[in-house]
């Protein structure tokens, strides 16, 4: 018997609404509901809190969270732009806004928030906006970028409200280049989340960045030009010229579905639930903003989160119930860390209160502690809140030793993460306990900070915890005797970037030297080829010289791709994907003369394989000859530089691609990098070289280029992010060579582009502030590293055909340099050799070996 | 591989050696592909000019390929990795030191011998059994 599944009906469709389906679907293993979800916005549930990152050059889909599966589901089903218009409790419909009525066994409103906007005279007056959805940014975007194109001047712009969304806003209008001021009617900053001491330390360092703060002030109205916003107008009579205005007060409950339903409302709002989010109506739920619970709406996403777990729990059967709201936060604002935890106000009676105010260095904290100093309370940082991760999960705890320590600026403080205890939480998100984070390594069986993430989503929402979960896998590890560390292997306790640091300072050129001095015995697979890659990166010969040649892996040795049947595969340089007929013939001809199997690869290249190592030099004897060199398919290198055809051809380039490509491709061919590079180039936004899924992907635009990095296929495919826009070619070049070379440099071992940007500490950002801004000051030495492996390129093949030395080391056997190997097997396949399969090999069905080849 | 020397051993049947190539024609810390009376046969030169013989055949992809992996040590053994799965051996016994996830599998290995600077094995007894 098929049994039907319940229908869970959730009206709303963000973080909260996700998160239930997420963790309904993920418990309900019987499969006793089916989900359907109706959101307003046009657009699956995103990460609204980081919604100031669109304006940092993230596009809408950056802020997806989670997975597509989930949205693929059978039994989910996620309506968007749709309305909900009624609620008939009676007869458990809902009916939306396109008349459409959905029958529900349970039903949860999830319908959160919307921005308030306060009651002064020009509030709906063009140019003034709300902060709420991606759809408000960007109409806030088009506005500056509109007013921009109109005035001679800066856009002038200010924000209502210095609290937290306040002071993204203020964030997200210095993005845009717009001077701006921040109005608040409280007499400091963030008034909820920190003290008056807070609250200057936060002014001083956001006033710092060019922000303009007005405290303790009123706004009366906002005067208009021809229906623009023109001026902002304050009680006392004082008045700023703006041509935007940001209203960020503060956030109501979207209660009116349950309002017209007849279910009890808060006394400011919100539905009211109990502690298992159940409203009076059975059937009923609330969670997320919209729900009033314990007399109160609760604006941050981690109680949220919290919520939808009770409720998933609850529709399961569960009787979990809702703990209560921590209302910790730890915010990045205008690059200014803030933090606030616990009891940070010290309203518990008989707190003590440690402070450590540094005007100089902009950093104000605050621990609050029990009156016998040994419990925290709770804290404010501001400027410094690396303590946070460690200090919050304290919170009603004993701290242990003098609390001031923990105060000290980072670095000089404990990072008390190993006597944590059990059911500490620690990503507050996700509601995480230290316990869970040890379990899953314990018994989880996870290795690493990725697998405790997936294994866990600690750390997967805000990321503050993460320093502290990684210290948490860490310890664990090392207890049970896994070895941890950026060490290398058993060879070297020094890190890839670490090594490449070293030799690259000392000037070391030998492995026996590199190794006499950074390590110990003779080296092995894994650091013998990260020593030859270094070398190569530092362009200090040809890979195959000397005492180099041992370091190489067999691809890196015979400068060729190892295959299954160890065979191998050849691929010359197609730079760009462009190739004339007679370098098809070419590469035709050698294929049939040496009887090869060929393939077009990904990269817009030649593929040809079933070489057998002696055989190596006289194919490209014959490929160099007729123009072509090594491909560098075998190496941690520049692969490719992918290209779609541009303006030279398309009807819809706006510029040439493929004349970008080959520049690029000939530029960067050769480089030696911790993993393999891939390039594209696209002429125009249609993107059809998929420049995105690329380490570096360019792409065309009116003006120039835009310049996207830490793309890729693969095993975790990610898209690349923006890294800077519409630059000249010039620009463009010099920014690559810089981001290559960084990451030549400080890279792990096989660790490519995406995972680098994502390692690097503060991010993208902080790579562009060095590739672009050069706020490490390396920016000359990397461009001059740049000339010169451009100066020094040399064909590896060409080099190894003029060398007899090196043309040895393709003997078949030391002892008969010229005999085939005679395992080889191959049978045929649509008109190709293929390796013959075991069954084939051992059933006689064989066809032929190399001696009797298939077409040779 | 022409020079067949035998030679008689205390207690065991005697050891037939076959010279193979030069030391010379050996790159330190690498290896290098023979074959020994029929047999292909892996020759790795170490730092201190040991020459050691296992099987060229990789055990675990069926291709003859073991000569061509990367020569290192792991503690105080000389060892090489497959170059097709990274599967370690001990060079002066064929044993697997790190399986990666598979049956460790013990590779055949034959003493070696060099005289006069050239490169002697014992001869195989029988073919390799795959």
């Amino acid at each position: 018997m098929v049994q039907h599944p319940k229908q869970l009906v959730v009206v709303g469709g963000g973080m909260v609404a996700r998160r239930l389906v997420d963790a309904l679907r993920s418990r309900d293993e019987s499969r006793q509901w089916a989900v359907t979800v109706l959101g307003e916005e046009p657009r699956a549930p995103y990460d609204r809190v980081a919604l100031t990152s669109y304006f940092t050059g993230r596009h809408p889909e950056d802020l997806a969270l989670g997975s597509q599966d989930l949205w693929d589901d059978p039994l989910v089903t996620l309506r968007r732009g749709v309305r909900v218009d009624s609620i008939d409790r009676d007869a458990r419909t809902v009916t939306t806004s396109g008349g459409a009525v959905l029958p529900y066994d349970a039903l949860v409103l999830a319908t959160g928030s919307y921005a308030a906007v306060p009651p002064v005279p020009g509030n709906d007056l063009r140019g003034a906006f709300v902060y709420r959805t991606i759809d408000d940014v960007a109409d806030l975007r088009a506005h500056v970028e509109r007013r921009r194109g109109e005035v001679d001047r800066p856009v002038r712009g200010a924000v209502v409200g210095g609290g937290l969304l306040g002071l993204e806003a203020a964030g997200a209008l210095r993005a845009l280049e717009v001077d701006t001021t921040v109005v608040e009617f409280a007499p400091r900053l963030m008034p909820l989340q920190v003290d008056d001491g807070g609250g200057e330390a936060l002014r001083r360092l956001i006033e710092g960045l060019g922000v303009s703060v007005r405290t303790s002030t009123a706004t009366s109205r906002v005067v208009g030009d021809r229906g623009t916003v023109s001026r902002m107008e304050f009680d006392g009579g004082d008045a700023v010229d703006v041509d935007v205005v940001v209203f960020a007060v503060g956030v109501r409950p979207r209660d009116e579905l349950a309002r017209a339903c007849g279910l009890e409302v808060g006394e400011r709002g919100g539905v009211v639930v109990d502690e298992a989010c159940a409203t009076a109506d059975p059937a009923v739920w609330a969670i997320g903003e919209v729900a009033c619970i314990d007399g109160r709406c609760l604006g941050l996403v981690a109680p949220g989160y919290t919520m939808a777990e009770v409720v998933a729990d609850r529709l399961l059967g569960g009787a979990g119930t809702f703990p209560g709201a921590d209302l910790s936060t730890k915010l990045k604002l205008l690059g200014v860390d803030v933090a606030s935890f616990g009891d940070a106000f010290a309203q518990e009676p008989g707190g003590l209160e440690v402070v450590i105010s540094d005007p100089v260095a902009g950093v104000y904290k605050k621990l609050v502690m029990s009156d016998d100093a040994r419990t925290l309370r709770g804290g404010i940082l501001v400027g410094d809140a690396g303590a946070y991760a460690a200090l919050r999960p304290m919170v009603g705890r004993a701290l242990g030793g003098d609390p001031a320590a923990y105060l000290l600026p980072e670095g000089a403080g404990p990072a008390p993460a190993g006597d944590l205890p059990e059911d500490a939480t620690v990503c507050s998100c996700n509601n995480v306990t230290a316990g869970a984070v040890r379990c899953a390594v314990t018994e989880g069986g996870c290795t690493d900070l990725t697998g405790v993430k997936a294994c866990t989503k600690a750390g997967t929402s805000c990321g503050s915890c993460l320093p502290l979960v990684k210290k948490l896998v860490t310890t664990e590890l090392e207890r049970s005797g896994v070895e941890v560390g950026n060490a290398l292997c058993e060879h070297f306790d020094l890190s890839r970037a670490q090594l490449f640091d070293v030799v690259r300072v000392q000037g070391l050129t030998t492995f026996t030297e590199i190794i006499g001095r950074h390590g110990r015995g003779r080296g092995c697979d894994i650091c013998k080829p990260v020593v030859g890659s270094i070398l190569a990166s530092l362009g200090t010969g040809h890979i195959l010289d000397g005492e180099r040649a041992a370091l190489q892996d067999t691809n890196d040795h015979v400068m060729a791709n190892l295959q299954k049947d160890g065979s191998y595969s050849v691929v010359p340089r197609i730079p760009g994907g462009e190739i004339t007929p007679e370098g098809l013939i070419v590469i035709g001809e050698v294929a049939k003369e040496f009887g090869l199997y060929t393939k077009i690869t990904g990269g817009q290249r030649i593929d040809l394989f079933g070489a057998r190592i002696e055989q190596l030099p006289r194919i490209w004897k014959r490929l160099v000859d007729n123009g072509f060199e090594s491909g560098h398919a075998y190496g941690k290198s520049l692969r490719t530089v992918k290209s779609c055809v541009g303006s030279t051809w398309c009807r819809y380039g706006v510029q040439d691609s493929v004349g970008l490509a080959i520049a690029l491709e000939l530029r960067y061919r050769g480089l030696r990098s911790p993993h393999k590079l891939k390039l594209g180039v696209s002429g125009c936004a249609r993107e059809c070289a998929e420049a995105r899924g690329k380490d570096v992907g360019v792409i065309a635009t009116d003006n120039g280029w835009n310049l996207y990095v830490g793309g890729n296929g693969g095993f975790t495919p990610r898209h690349a992010q923006l890294l800077a826009e519409d630059l000249d070619t010039e620009t463009l070049v010099r920014t690559i060579d810089r981001f290559l070379l960084f990451y030549v440099r400080t890279a792990d071992r096989l660790q490519r582009t995406a995972a680098w940007v994502e390692d690097h500490e503060g991010g993208l950002d902080a790579i562009r502030a060095v590739v672009v801004d050069d706020s490490l000051g390396i920016a000359a030495d990397l461009d001059a590293a740049m000339a010169a492996h451009v100066d020094d390129y040399e064909d590896e093949w060409a080099a190894v055909l003029a060398d007899p030395e090196k043309l040895r080391r393709f003997g078949s056997f030391v002892n008969a340099p010229d005999l085939a190997d005679d395992s080889f097997a191959y049978v045929a396949e649509r008109g190709q050799p293929r390796p013959a399969t075991p069954d084939e090999r051992a059933g006689g069905v064989l066809v032929a070996g190399t001696t009797l080849e298939v077409r040779r | 591989m022409t020079v067949d020397v035998t030679e008689p051993r205390a207690g065991s049947a005697p050891t037939t050696w076959v010279a193979v190539c030069r030391l010379d024609d050996l790159a330190p810390e690498r290896g290098a592909a023979a074959i020994v009376a029929g047999v292909q046969v892996a020759l790795f030169r170490t730092i201190d000019d040991t020459v050691y013989a296992v099987q060229q055949l990789d055990p675990y992809s069926g291709a003859h390929v073991m000569s061509r992996g990367i020569v290192g040590s792991r503690g105080d053994a000389p060892t090489v990795a497959s170059p097709m799965y990274k599967q370690v051996f001990d060079l002066r016994s064929g044993e697997c030191l790190d399986p990666v996830g598979r049956e460790p599998t013990t590779l055949d290995s034959w003493a070696t011998v060099v005289r006069d600077g050239v490169v002697h094995v014992a001869r195989p007894e029988a073919e390799v059994s795959p």
